[in-house]
């Protein structure tokens, strides 16, 4: 039960191991406060399609099942964009053609094919729980090693006083811009892909 | 904007792939030789330009006479995954020797952000609809040409020695990397000295 809520978090995690839902990661990752709202989003899409998919799966007919998940997966993506552009509209702002975009994000039409239209729906919550928990904590890792090199802050929700943005001493005076870049997303990837594949052979070869 | 500033704009300075990471997956997945790389490049092409006209006439003679626009994912993306298997059919029956070297390239195209992203860009920029084809040809050529150039590195990436760890995808994101801070030197400055303010 508990295998299905975890395995998101690292062994199978969607952006580093999977290597499902590439664009948006890197497209959105510029700010940390910007993975906290794509990841919400995600999240949201992947219960409701995964729900939806596990539900309706003894229902629909094996050779449209393709655009059948499709049209659940955009009403879904409908719901998040006009919730969005209502309640955050300067995320929506920020977040651009990419809230539209999870849409065609790999990783939810991966998980309704690939796990909740053959599994019940308890475990494809946890799935979806999971998978979206690991998206979210992926993108959180990438838009925060960019915004801290990149732009010398920290933003994340605004409350009373505060505006919602940290900053950090001496980054914030000279920071390195590149990160903040289309190349320093690829980089950054580039170099946390290595580290993972890493780290993963590392533990498999103390286990042998 | 004229269209030599739409297609500089969509090949050289907002690149799909290189500054808008539009497609990235089959850019990563499918650029391990030229051949492959080439051939995804001329579906995207093809798909692109047609799907960019097809959505913008499905937006301004569907969608806004009936203020349905809030269905615009949906549509479009129906649109786009029907459009895919239409022009899979009509390349079987037209060109064999083309569906050949396309046929395989055609079903990943439906999950390409490329394609709905410029979809949904060339309505945002309020283009119309030669414009809206123009967009959607040179995005796919600017995807076409960073493909192309990755695969050819990747080629030669194969017979050099790389760490361990970043064998495979890892270093091809680092590849990409430098391949868009060399693309950094096309930006909104350079179109304005070659075409004049806009």
């Amino acid at each position: 039960m508990n295998k299905e809520f975890i395995k998101g978090f690292f062994k199978e995690n969607p952006i580093f191991v999977l290597l499902l839902g590439l664009c948006p990661t890197l497209a959105v990752s510029t700010r940390v406060i910007n993975a906290l709202g794509m990841g919400a989003g995600v999240i949201f899409v992947l219960l409701g399609s995964n729900i939806f998919v596990s539900l309706l799966k003894n229902f629909i007919p094996d050779k449209v099942r393709i655009p059948a998940y499709i049209v659940i997966i955009a009403s879904f993506v409908t719901i998040v964009d006009l919730v969005m552009q209502a309640y955050a509209p300067s995320l929506s702002e920020s977040l651009g053609v990419f809230v539209k975009l999870i849409v065609v994000n790999c990783i939810i039409l991966g998980r309704a094919e690939a796990f909740a239209n053959k599994n019940t729906l308890g475990s494809s919550v946890l799935d979806a729980l999971g998978m979206g928990i690991g998206f979210t904590l992926g993108l959180l890792l990438i838009s925060f090693i960019r915004e801290v090199l990149g732009n010398g802050t920290i933003t994340v929700f605004a409350f009373g006083n505060f505006d919602g943005v940290l900053r950090i001493p001496i980054l914030y005076q000279a920071p390195v811009r590149i990160f903040s870049l289309s190349a320093g997303a690829l980089l950054v990837m580039g170099f946390l892909l290595g580290f993972f594949k890493w780290y993963g052979s590392r533990k498999k070869g103390e286990q042998a | 904007m004229s269209y030599l500033a739409i297609i500089l704009t969509f090949v050289f300075v907002s690149n799909f792939i290189l500054t808008q990471f539009l497609g990235l997956c089959p850019f990563i997945g499918v650029s391990r030789n030229v051949d492959s790389a080439v051939g995804m490049g001329f579906a995207v092409i093809f798909v692109m330009s047609i799907a960019s006209l097809v959505t913008w006439f499905v937006y301004h003679y569907i969608l806004v006479p009936l203020h349905i626009e809030f269905l615009q994912t949906i549509t479009f993306i129906l649109v786009i995954a029907s459009l895919v298997q239409l022009v899979e059919l009509v390349i079987q029956k037209i060109s064999p020797p083309l569906y050949k070297a396309l046929g395989i390239y055609l079903p990943l195209i439906t999950t390409n952000c490329a394609v709905l992203g410029i979809a949904l860009i060339a309505v945002r920029s309020g283009y119309n609809a030669l414009e809206s084809f123009v967009a959607g040809f040179s995005a796919g050529l600017g995807f076409l040409l960073a493909i192309f150039m990755m695969s050819t590195l990747r080629e030669k990436l194969d017979t050099e020695w790389v760490p361990k760890p970043f064998r495979g995808v890892p270093v091809a994101f680092i590849t990409a990397g430098l391949m868009a801070l060399a693309f950094m030197a096309f930006d909104k400055a350079l179109l304005q000295n070659l075409l004049g303010p806009m």
